[in-house]
C-alpha cells in the first residue's frame, strides 16, 4: 500500500475543505486568523489576492464554502466565512497603497474585454500589474454587470461595489461606458488592434415561460429584466399581490424588491417541493422572514386576464411522494390563483446574437460557443470566454475564478507560450510550533455556536430600496465566530521514521481520527479504524510501514479538530502542525523566454 | 497557550454502551505526564475496558500510591471514587475499601517504586490475603518522577540513560506474585491494547486479586538504547504465550468446541475467560510449571506476556472473613455495632 503523497499540492489543499471547495481557493482559515488578530486590512489582502471582491462577495456570494465546512461535520453548523469575509472588508482600513502597482512602461500589448462583469474586471485585476492596456467595453453606464443591475441594493450597498470595482478602474483601465459591442467582426477587424479578446458578457436573458395570456396583459415579467428596470428607476412600483414563478436565488431577489415596492401579498411558485427549491437555504430564509410564502407542486398553466388585466395564474396541482432521490407527483386538479402581477424567474440564458458565426468561433448545438473549461479559449485563437458567457448561469465567485484562468491563458498567448502549459500550484508548509504546548494558532476548540445575522426591523427595511438589510456582525460576534474555525490549513504533517509507536496521539485524540494497523488493502482499511471512515470523499492518510512493528499510521482526515493534541502528545515531534499555503498560479507566474518579450 | 483540555467534542459515530454511555465518558482530567508515557496507554485501556463492560462509573473505586503511575487514576473514570493513598500503601487503603463496601470494583494502580520498594510489603500481604482488587502495576524500570534513577525492577546489565549499568537483580514482579499464591497472574505491555484491554476486563471481573504486571515504557528517563523497558526492546523481546478474550456473561458463547490451543475458565459472576494458548508447551492452569517456564524464558532474554496464571474457586479476603453479602457499609448500625451490652457479654468469654 503506498504512502499518502503529502508532496502533492493537491492533498493538504483538499483537507481546507473551504479552500478546495471555493472555485477561486480563497485561503479561508488565514483571513479567519488574521480578524481574529483585528487584522482586517491583511484578511481582506489575503482575500483579494484569490477573490478581488472581498466586500460585494462577503455579502453576496452562493458561498460553496459553506456546505464544505469541516465544523458542519463536528457540530452541524459551518462557519459563516461569508459574513467573516465582510466584516475584513467593513473594517479595513485605507488598502490602496497595498494595491497591485501598475508599472508607468507598458508590455504593448493590449487586451479587449467585453462586458464590465466580475470575470472582465478580474481579467483586468490580473493583466493590469504586468502591463497590458485593457479597454473594457460596457454597455451599460457603470461597471459591475450583474452585481450592480441584478443584485438588489438592500443586499449589496453601490458604495460597496464602487469602491472594489474602483479599485481595479483605478488602474488605468481604459473604461468605455454605453459602449455595446455590436459586432465582434468589426471589433476584431475595426481600427483597434487587439492582442487578444475576452468576452465576460454575462448570460444576459431570463428565460421566458409562454404560456397562454403572456402577452394580453402588460403585468408578466421576466425576473432579470425586472430588476434592471428596477436598477436603473423604469419600475418603481407593482402590483398588490405578487406571483414569483420559479424558486432559485433571482426569485428570491424578485420577491424581496416586490415587498419593497408595496406587495403586500408575495408569493413563490415552486413546481415540486421545497427541497427542490434552487435558492440557496439563507436566501430562501430571508426571503420567508420577509413574510413572504411558498406554494409547491404547482405546475402554471396559462396566464389568467380579464379584458387585458392580469387577474392570476391558472396552476395544475399535485401531491407529492419521495423516492430517493426525486418525487413522485400524482395530479390533484386545478386552480387559480389571484394575482396583480407575476414575475417569471426561472432560469437566464446565454445569446451572442452580435457574434457572427463564420469568425472561427465554434457554436455547439445549444447555440452557445464551445469553450476549453481550462484555458478558457474559444475555437478561434486569442479570443476567451469567462463568467456566465462561458459555462452558463453560475455564480460570481465563478467568474472571479474564471477571470484568473483566462488572464493566466491571455498572458501566456500574448507571448507565445501555449495556452495548455499552465503555471503548477506550489505550497508551503512551516511548523507552527512555538512551545511545548504553544502554537502559532489558537487550537483551542470553541464549542459556541454559529452565531446569526443581526438583521434590520421588517418594518423600516420596506421604506426604501437601499436599505442594507443584514447589519454586519458585531466585535463580540466576530470574536466567538472567528474561534469556531478548525484551522483547516494547519495539518498534522507525519514523519514516518521518528514514530516510536507510542499510541500517544491515538490516546488523546479527541475525535478517533487515528489508528495504527496492519498494512491492509484501502478497501478493507476504512473499517478497521478506530472510528469508522465510510466517508470516501474524505482522504485517508497512510504512513509506511514504521519501523518497530512494521504497522501504519493511518489518519481519517474527516473530523480532525486540528486542535494539535496529537503533536502536544508525541514525544518524538512525529506529529507536527505545518502550516499549508497555497501557491495559486496567477497571470505572470508563467516562466516567459525573453526573446518572447523582446530582450 | 498552555495545556488545552481534550475538546469534548466526539466523533459522530462514536457509539453507546449497554448504559448510553460513549467511551469518552469514562475519560477523567487531562494528563500530566510526558508526552509519550506508557501509562497514558494504559489509562486508555482502562477507559475502553470499563466502557466495554459497561460499568456504571460510580459502582468504581480507584485507588494509588505515589509516583507518576500514582498519578494516573485521575486521568480514568472522572465519577468514580477515589483515593491517592500514601507511598507504598494503596493495599492497604484498598483492602480498608473492600472490607467497607463489597460493592465496589477496586482498581489499584501502582508502580515499580510504589510496589517494589518501599510498598513490597503491603503489596505482598494484598495478595496474600486474596483482597478483591484488580491490581495494575506500571512497570517502567525507573524512578522517573526523581529523574531516572535504577528502581527494584531494573534488569542487570540494563543501561540508565547516562550509560551506566544496572549491578542488583531485579524483583520480578509477577514470580513474586506466583511465590505469594496470587489466582490472577498476567503481564501486558502498554503498547499492546489488543492484549491488555480483555486481560483488564477479565481482573475485574476475576473474584480475588488480579494483578497485572504492565510494562509500560518511561519515555523521557527509559526510551534509550541499552534500556530492557524500552517501547523496542519490549516489541523485539515479547513473547504472548496465552491469550485471554473476556466474554461477558450477558453475551452468548458459540456453541463450537474449544479447539485444542483453546480453554474455557467460567468466572463467579458468570463470565468466560477464553484462553488461547500461543505457545504450546505452556499450562497457566499450573502455577509452578508456569513459575518454570517464565524463569526459564527469561534466561533467553524474552518477556513472556499474557494470562500467565489463573486459578478459580479460591476465596477471597470476604470469604476467608466469612463477611456478609451485603456491604458492610449497608448493614444497620444497630447490627453492625450491637452495643455495650454485647461488647460486655463478648468480654466475659474471654476472663
Amino acid at each position: 500500500m503506498p504512502r499518502t503523497n503529502v508532496e502533492h499540492p493537491d492533498y493538504y489543499h483538499k483537507v481546507v475543505d473551504c479552500q478546495w471547495a471555493c472555485p477561486a481557493h480563497t485561503n479561508v482559515p488565514e483571513y479567519i486568523r488574521l480578524i481574529a488578530q483585528g487584522r482586517y486590512s491583511d484578511a481582506y489582502m489575503v482575500n483579494r489576492e484569490s477573490n478581488v471582491f472581498p466586500g460585494i462577495l462577503g455579502r453576496t456570494c452562493d458561498r460553496p464554502c459553506e456546505p464544505a465546512c469541516r465544523r458542519t461535520r463536528v457540530d452541524g453548523t459551518p462557519v459563516a466565512i461569508c459574513r467573516l469575509k465582510r466584516v475584513a472588508a467593513d473594517h479595513k482600513d485605507d488598502i490602496r497603497d497595498r494595491l497591485p502597482r501598475v508599472p508607468a512602461t507598458k508590455n504593448g500589448r493590449h487586451i479587449a474585454l467585453i462586458g464590465a462583469g466580475p470575470a472582465s474586471l478580474t481579467v483586468a485585476n490580473d493583466l493590469m500589474p504586468l502591463g497590458y492596456a485593457c479597454t473594457i467595453f460596457e454597455q451599460g453606464p457603470k461597471p459591475g454587470g450583474l452585481m450592480r443591475i441584478n443584485i438588489p441594493s438592500f443586499r449589496l450597498p453601490e458604495e460597496v461595489l464602487d469602491e472594489e470595482i474602483g479599485y481595479i478602474t483605478g488602474m488605468g483601465v481604459d473604461m468605455r461606458y454605453s459602449t455595446p459591442v455590436g459586432s465582434l467582426r468589426a471589433l476584431l477587424e475595426g481600427p483597434e488592434t487587439f492582442d487578444a479578446v475576452f468576452v465576460g458578457t454575462g448570460a444576459p436573458k431570463g428565460r421566458e415561460l409562454a404560456l397562454p395570456g403572456r402577452y394580453d396583459s402588460d403585468q408578466v415579467f421576466i425576473g432579470k429584466e425586472w430588476l434592471e428596470s428596477i436598477h436603473f428607476g423604469h419600475v418603481t412600483s407593482v402590483g398588490r399581490r405578487v406571483l414569483i414563478i420559479g424558486a432559485g436565488n433571482t426569485a428570491m431577489d424578485c420577491c424581496r424588491s416586490a415587498r419593497r415596492l408595496g406587495a403586500t401579498e408575495v408569493t413563490v411558485v415552486e413546481r415540486k417541493t421545497r427541497r427542490f427549491i434552487k435558492a440557496s437555504p439563507w436566501e430562501l430564509e430571508d426571503a420567508e422572514e420577509e413574510q413572504v410564502v411558498i406554494l409547491e407542486n404547482h405546475y402554471p398553466v396559462r396566464y389568467v386576464v380579464d379584458h387585458g388585466r392580469l387577474v392570476g395564474v391558472e396552476f395544475d396541482t399535485f401531491t407529492a411522494r419521495d423516492a430517493g432521490d426525486d418525487i413522485v407527483q400524482e395530479p390533484v386538479g386545478r386552480r387559480i390563483v389571484p394575482c396583480d402581477t407575476v414575475i417569471v424567474a426561472i432560469g437566464q440564458e446565454n445569446a451572442f446574437p452580435w457574434i457572427e458565426r463564420d469568425l472561427g468561433i465554434l457554436f455547439d448545438q445549444w447555440d452557445v460557443p464551445v469553450v476549453d473549461r481550462v484555458t478558457h479559449m474559444s475555437t478561434r485563437a486569442g479570443v476567451f470566454f469567462g463568467g456566465d458567457a462561458a459555462f452558463g448561469p453560475g455564480n460570481i465567485i465563478w467568474s472571479v475564478a474564471h477571470g484568473h484562468q483566462a488572464a493566466i491563458s491571455i498572458h501566456q498567448f500574448c507571448h507565445g507560450v501555449p495556452v495548455t502549459e499552465r503555471p503548477a500550484p506550489g505550497f508551503t508548509l512551516s511548523s507552527t510550533k512555538m512551545g511545548l504546548h504553544e502554537w502559532a494558532y489558537s487550537n483551542n476548540y470553541s464549542p459556541v455556536a454559529r452565531q446569526k445575522m443581526t438583521h434590520v426591523d421588517l418594518s423600516a427595511r420596506f421604506t426604501t430600496m437601499s436599505i442594507e438589510v443584514e447589519q454586519g456582525f458585531t466585535a463580540e460576534q466576530t470574536r466567538k465566530e472567528v474561534e469556531r474555525c478548525l484551522n483547516c490549513d494547519v495539518q498534522t504533517h507525519f514523519t514516518d521514521s521518528l514514530c516510536i509507536e507510542c499510541d500517544a496521539c491515538i490516546d488523546i485524540c479527541p475525535t478517533d481520527c487515528l489508528t495504527l494497523v496492519q498494512e491492509t488493502p484501502l478497501e478493507t482499511l476504512r473499517s478497521r479504524l478506530k472510528a469508522p471512515a465510510p466517508d470516501t470523499e474524505q482522504a485517508l492518510f497512510t504512513s509506511n510501514p514504521l519501523k518497530q512493528t512494521g504497522r501504519i499510521m493511518v489518519k481519517d482526515e474527516n473530523i480532525c479538530l486540528h486542535c494539535g493534541l496529537c503533536a502536544e502528545r508525541c514525544p518524538t515531534y512525529a506529529w507536527d502542525m505545518r502550516k499549508f499555503v497555497l501557491q495559486q498560479p496567477m497571470a505572470g507566474m508563467t516562466f516567459i523566454p525573453l526573446e518572447a518579450v523582446g530582450r | 497557550m498552555t495545556y488545552l483540555p481534550k475538546p469534548r467534542v466526539q466523533h459522530p459515530a462514536l457509539t453507546t454502551n449497554a448504559i448510553g454511555l460513549t467511551r469518552r465518558d469514562y475519560e477523567g482530567a487531562l494528563t500530566t505526564l510526558c508526552a509519550g508515557c506508557g501509562h497514558d496507554s494504559v489509562t486508555a485501556a482502562i477507559v475502553q475496558a470499563f466502557w466495554e463492560l459497561s460499568v456504571p462509573p460510580h459502582t468504581v473505586g480507584k485507588l494509588s500510591g505515589i509516583g507518576c503511575s500514582s498519578k494516573t487514576p485521575a486521568y480514568f473514570l472522572r465519577e468514580a471514587h477515589g483515593f491517592n493513598s500514601v507511598h507504598g500503601r494503596m493495599p492497604s487503603v484498598a483492602t480498608g475499601a473492600g472490607l467497607a463496601n463489597s460493592a465496589l470494583a477496586l482498581i489499584g494502580v501502582s508502580g515499580d517504586g510504589d510496589s517494589l520498594s518501599i510498598g513490597l510489603g503491603q503489596f505482598a500481604h494484598a495478595i496474600r490475603r486474596n483482597v478483591n482488587l484488580l491490581y495494575l502495576l506500571e512497570n517502567n524500570g525507573v524512578y522517573g518522577l526523581t529523574k531516572g534513577q535504577f528502581s527494584a525492577s531494573a534488569d542487570r546489565g540494563s543501561k540508565s540513560k547516562k550509560g551506566e549499568s544496572n549491578e542488583m537483580e531485579p524483583i520480578d514482579p509477577v514470580l513474586v506474585a506466583l511465590t505469594l499464591g496470587a489466582t490472577f497472574v498476567a503481564r501486558s505491555f502498554s503498547g499492546d491494547k489488543a492484549q491488555l484491554v480483555p486481560l483488564i476486563k477479565a481482573g475485574l471481573a476475576h473474584q480475588g486479586f488480579a494483578f497485572i504486571d504492565i510494562i509500560s515504557p518511561c519515555v523521557t528517563f527509559n526510551d534509550h538504547e541499552g534500556s530492557t523497558k524500552s517501547y523496542a526492546y519490549t516489541r523485539e523481546h515479547q513473547v504472548e504465550v496465552v491469550h485471554a478474550d473476556f466474554i461477558p456473561r450477558r453475551e452468548a458463547i458459540e456453541a463450537e468446541q474449544p479447539a485444542d490451543a483453546l480453554t474455557s475458565v467460567v468466572l463467579h459472576d458468570g463470565s468466560t475467560l477464553r484462553l488461547r494458548r500461543v505457545a504450546d508447551d505452556y499450562d497457566p492452569a499450573d502455577r509452578d510449571r508456569a513459575y518454570a517456564a517464565i524463569r526459564e524464558r527469561q534466561q533467553h532474554g524474552e518477556v513472556l506476556t499474557g494470562l500467565l496464571h489463573v486459578a478459580t474457586g479460591a476465596r477471597d479476603m470476604a470469604g476467608q472473613q466469612q463477611l456478609p453479602e451485603m456491604p458492610l457499609y449497608q448493614v444497620p448500625y444497630d447490627v453492625l455495632c450491637p452495643g455495650a451490652d454485647a461488647l460486655a457479654q463478648l468480654q466475659r468469654r474471654y476472663r
